[in-house]
This record gives C-alpha cells, structure tokens and sequence, in this order.
C-alpha cells in the first residue's frame, strides 16, 4: 500500500512538470493560436539561467525562482512583438517553422558556450532532506515541487476564473473573434500572455534544475510528451491541459511501476492513452468541438 | 674531436642504407594521414569528441620531436569527422576517409552500433581502424577481422572489475537498473555473470525506458530497498545525461543511508565533473586510466590542459597512444602497408602513457592492458580540481579482459 502511494507521489510529482508546461502551451494556443514548439528550449533556458546564476554569481534557488521566469517573460514578450506577432496574420506553418528554427538555435548557443555534458546544480540544502507521512517518507524537495505547482495552479485559476482580466483572457482565448466584436481590444493581451506562457515555462525549468541533468537538450526530450498531454487535454483548453498533466504524470508513474515487465507498454503508454483520447473525443478530453462550417 | 666525428660516421651509416629513411616512397603519397572518427556534437563529445583530436596532435608531435629527419616521413596529418552516433553517417565518412581524404587508419569511433559498421568498412577496404570509444564486446568477437584493433575498455572489463570487487568488498546482493537497448543489455548480462562468479546474487534487475523521456527513475530506486533479500548495492548501466538523472535521484531519495550502496556500470572523469563528487562520493567503477594515477599521467595531463582548457578521460589518453603506436609501427615497418603494420603491431608487448603492462592480443586484436578500480572520493578530500578519484585497486591485464572469444576468426 505505502509502495503504491508513493508511486502516485511520483505521479503527480512528474505530472506538475508536465502541467505547467502544458499550461503555458495552452493559453499562448488559445490566444494566439501559434503552436509554440520553442517551448522545450524556454524549459531548458529555465534550468541553464538558474545554473548559470548559481555558478557565476553566487545567486540562490529562491532568488532564481524569480529571477528566471521573470527575466524569460520578458524575453518572450520581446519575441512576441518582434517576430511572433508578424508571422501570425501569414499561415500558421510560418510560426511553426519559426519556433522549431528558435529551438535549434537555443539548443546550439547554449551548447556552443556550455557543452553538452550536464551541468551540476545542487538541491537546496533546506529541502534536501526527507518528510516522514507515517506510511512513507518522500522527499522534501519533491513535496515542495508538488505544493508548489498546485497552488500555483490554483492562482491562475483564481485569476482567469475571478478577474476581469481573467474574463476577458479565458473569452479571447475561446472566442478570439466573438470577442473582438464586443469591442475588446484582445490584441492588448495577446503579448503579456505570451510572455506569462514563457515564464511558466521558464519557471518549471528552474524547479527541475535540482532532480534532473541540466543539460542543453532536457527540455528536446520533455517536450515531445508534453504536446501529447496538451493534445489530450484539449489544444487551447487551460483546465484540460493541468488535469492531462497531472493525469499522464501518475499513468506514467504506475505503468513504470506495475508495468515494468513489459517496458514497450511502460514507454509508449502515453501515446496509447493519446490515441484512445482522440479515438473517443477528437477535441480531446476538455476541449471544444469545432462547429461544422 | 675524434668521438664526434666517430659518432657522426655512425649516425651516417645506421641512416643512408635501411629502409626506415627519410623520403623513401614506401608510403603511400610520401605521408601519413591520420583520420579521428567521433561524436563532436551530442552527448559523447566531452569525453572524446575535438579534444581526442587534440591528443592525436599532440602524439604525432612527439613523433617528430622523436625522430627527427629520421623519422619515416615528416608530412604527417589529421583528418576528422562528426559521426553524430549515427551508424549510417560513421559508414558514409570512413569510406570517404579512406578513399577520398587518403586515411592510413581511423581512430576512435564511440557508439557500438556506429564503432560495428567501420569494422564493415575496413575489413573491405582493408585499412587500419583502432576503435576506442566503443564498449561492445562483438569487435573482438563476431565482428572481429585481421584489421580492426579494439583499445581502450569493453563491456567486459567494466563488468568484471567492478562487478567482482564490489560484490567481495560492499556486497553480495545487487539490484540492476539498465537502459534497455543493445548497451544496456550488454551490460546488464555481463555484470549478472560477473556477480555471480564472485559469489553474488542479483535480486532483482529492470530495464528503463530508453530513451527516457520522463527522465524520472523514481519508480525503481523506491523499489529497490523493499526487494526480499534487500539488495546491498544498486548497480546502474545509465550513461551520460541518464546517469545523471539516476545518480540526482538516488540521492533525492537518500539510499546510501538505506543501505543501498551504488555501484555504476560506464562513468568518465567528465561525468563525475557534471555530478560533482559530493553527488557521487563513494560510489565505484572501473577506469581504464586516470590522469593522476602517477607522474607521467599527470605530466601528460598537464600538457593536455595547456593545450585544452581541460583534464583528459581515458579516452583521449587512449587516443594519444593508439596514434603513438600506429607511428611506430609504420616506423618500424618502413611502409604504411596495412599488412606489414598489422603484422608488426599482433604480439605487441608496450608500456606507454596509457598502456601499463600492454599487450595487442594476436588471437583476436584486443589490446590488453592494467584496469583500475576507482572510488569518488568524498568532497572534502578533493585536493584540487579534477582530482575526484583514488584508485582503490589495479587490476592486472590478464584478468582485466575476457579471453579471445571463440567466434573470433580474423
């Protein structure tokens, strides 16, 4: 029994990883309908900023925290205006081509400066340890990652569901048209949000630093799963996407654990859970079926 | 006066008549081009990658600075190629290698699967190829031919050192995490034999995905404790960035204070880097040279890091002297033949910088040489750095590597 709950700690651990990442995918999808596959390379930017911070300047976990995310938001805001805005009004194709070109670029600067070989960045010695829940003891800093990332979660919620902004962010990310003709200028929040996506994406970089390698291709290997969890959700739904993350986290888990027998089923299951999704719901789980035209 | 003009005579007439002077047109195109074949782009380039290129300089210097104008030619050059750890990309550049750039003999080559298609290469357009970078076993056994030459380490010898003397000296029981594709299997098989032939048991192994995209290995590091009987040592096969991943997490969930002590399977001085030791203290491997090992590691480590920026793995040691020995032979010889070479080099007795009690096995063209055991040391014993080791045994040659396998006919 405590084997299994500590399975689904994993689970969900995992899955918050896989949450704000695929959070961050869906409102810059839901508003700006751009396909961010530059994603991953804002994850690993994350983690390497922190690394880098922590190396050359002596800077801690908890001021990287805020520094990281802060710092890639704007960065993200600055590429929206730059470049992402102009390509959206031609075929979709050309953002798309434009965020995979970034990612390649990202990948080999960092590489160029820092090599391939992964970079050490220590845990944070106040949650290096472990937290004893009688049944179990769980690490501390995985306890952190999991408390964290929910209440983040249920800020976002707060702000989107209880907000004016919120308002207006969760109609123009479901009605981009509709809206406009209420006469909200949607144009407005199109960059913040995008910078907001980048900086969950930069964020969740930082908080992978301490348990995974930091290297310059980790977030080339992450994201391929995180688009299943987008696509499973519902492209462009923001409930769809934390509940898939979180979700696939804790299938990933216990196919690892109770699956370890047959390890091509442990591997692909993901992919198997996204194919049975888009069999039974072709919107995904939560998102919305296209009116016919 | 007379000694001078004495020895000078004699210098004269050692070099005016033997085959091994200056200019003689026995080599092909009057030089010798050197080809270095590996990963210098993705996740083998730091432990081999430019800087094995570096060493191959460095060896075919200390060549010249040897021999001077009696040196069998003064045109000595290198050429090299990213093989990406593709295997169809290694194939494609050293046919290109030898046919179009004029190679007398290819070095390095990490990735098994990559390292397997140039031996296909050579034993066609029979030409000298000594692998380095690769650990498969299959180049001395069922791929093994007259031409190919395999240096450094195999899965074997890492099996077997550290396998045996940690199974004797930390503990009996073992529980074995693996990538799961051809490395990982072969590892995963040639430690289970290692175990057991030390008196081990393996109480339990898992293959992990491989590629692991999640990069999370928690599931079989909670399990790994509640196995019955509780195993005293993980052994993981990971290498590189899931190595790293492993050893992050065996740490998050504080099994060396369980009980479970590790023991990894393939690690470099560059892995140990990205880790810090503080991540890896007390964990064992076998190394196939460590550069503090003694004064001439250490000297040549020097040279090395002027040169680079860096401390040398074994694998560029490995490359500095592979290059040195194919020089001599070609010296030795007088010809770049590839036969005549081959025939020099099979029986070789050599101590050098990374070859201590040496030996190029004429059965099946592995090159034998001492192993060491290697522990991390703790943080607080690391002197300086890039000193992150001491080497708790020296492993002879002999029992180092296997004997020649039975499927190898050359």
């Amino acid at each position: 029994m405590s084997g299994f709950l500590q399975n689904t700690f994993n689970g969900l651990v995992g899955g918050a990883f896989y949450a704000l990442l695929a959070l961050g995918l869906a409102v810059i999808f839901g508003m700006l309908r751009v396909v961010n596959f530059a994603h991953g390379a804002f994850y690993m930017l994350g983690a390497f900023g922190a690394y880098v911070l922590l190396a050359e300047a002596g800077v801690p976990f908890w001021a990287a925290l805020v520094i990281m995310p802060l710092a890639l938001g704007l960065l993200g805001m600055a590429l929206e205006r730059a470049v992402i805005h102009r390509l959206a009004r031609l075929d979709p194709l050309y953002n798309f081509l434009f965020t995979f070109g970034l990612t390649l670029i990202l990948q080999d600067l960092v590489k160029s400066r820092y090599g391939v070989q992964s970079s050490p960045y220590a845990t944070p010695a106040e949650l290096s340890g472990t937290v004893d829940f009688g049944l179990f003891d769980f690490p501390t800093y995985r306890v952190f990652i999991l408390g964290f990332t929910v209440l983040l979660c249920v800020a976002v919620w707060w702000v989107l569901g209880r907000t004016r902004i919120g308002t207006v962010v969760r109609a123009a990310t479901e009605r981009p048209e509709l809206t406009r003709a209420f006469g909200i200028d949607v144009g407005r929040w199109v960059t913040p949000v995008f910078g907001f996506g980048i900086a969950l994406a930069g964020l969740a970089g930082v908080l992978a630093a301490p348990m995974r390698a930091v290297n310059p291709l980790m977030g080339a290997d992450l994201i391929i799963v995180v688009f299943a969890v987008v696509v499973i959700g519902g492209l462009g739904s923001i409930f769809g996407s934390v509940a898939a993350g979180f979700g696939i986290g804790l299938v990933q888990a216990w196919g690892e654990a109770y699956l370890s027998d047959f390890p091509i089923v442990s591997q692909t299951v993901v992919f198997v859970v996204m194919a049975a999704v888009l069999l039974w719901r072709p919107a995904g789980l939560f998102g919305r079926e296209e009116a016919p035209a | 006066m007379a000694a001078a003009s004495a020895a000078a005579l004699l210098v004269a007439g050692c070099g005016g008549g033997g085959p091994q002077s200056g200019g003689d047109s026995k080599l092909t195109g009057d030089k010798i081009v050197l080809g270095v074949l590996n990963d210098q782009s993705g996740a083998y380039s730091e432990l081999s990658g430019r800087n094995s290129v570096k060493a191959v300089e460095l060896a075919i210097a200390d060549f010249k600075a040897k021999y001077g104008d009696k040196a069998v030619t003064k045109d000595i050059t290198v050429e090299t190629a990213d093989h990406q750890n593709k295997p169809d990309v290694a194939n494609s550049k050293a046919q290109e290698m030898y046919d179009r750039k004029g190679v007398d003999a290819i070095l390095d080559v990490p990735t098994s699967s990559a390292a397997l298609k140039v031996a296909d290469v050579v034993k066609e357009k029979k030409k000298l190829y000594f692998n380095i970078g690769a650990a498969t076993t299959d180049l001395t056994g069922k791929s093994c031919n007259k031409y190919t030459f395999h240096y450094a380490y195999d899965t074997y010898m890492l099996a077997h050192g550290t396998g045996t003397v940690t199974t004797e000296q930390v503990g009996k029981n073992w529980y074995i995490l693996y990538p799961n594709y051809a490395f990982g299997q072969d590892m995963e098989k040639s430690f289970s034999a290692a175990i057991s032939a030390a008196g081990g048991q393996v109480v339990g192994k898992d293959g992990a995905p491989f590629p692991n995209t999640s990069g999370d290995y928690s599931s079989f590091l909670l399990k790994a404790p509640t196995l019955n009987p509780k195993p005293q040592v993980l052994g993981t096969m990971q290498a590189g960035a899931e190595l790293v991943n492993v050893v992050k997490q065996y740490n998050e969930f504080k099994l060396r204070d369980k009980g479970v002590g590790l023991a990894v399977g393939l690690m470099f001085i560059t892995d140990i880097h990205s880790l810090t030791p503080a991540a890896l203290a007390g964990t064992t491997y076998t190394d196939a040279w460590y550069w503090n090992f003694d004064q001439q590691n250490r000297a040549w480590a020097d040279r090395f890091q002027s040169e680079t920026g860096t401390r040398p793995s074994f694998a560029h040691a490995a490359n500095y002297s592979a290059a040195t020995q194919y020089l001599e032979a070609v010296q030795a010889a007088g010809t770049d033949d590839a036969d005549a070479v081959v025939k020099g080099l099979e029986g070789k007795e050599i101590n050098d910088l990374f070859l201590r009690n040496g030996k190029i096995r004429a059965e099946d063209h592995r090159v034998i040489h001492d192993a060491y055991l290697a522990q991390v040391k703790p943080q607080a014993e690391v002197g300086e750095p890039w000193d992150y080791v001491k080497i708790l045994k020296t492993i002879p040659a002999a029992e180092a590597f296997r004997a020649p396998s039975a499927d190898c006919k050359l």
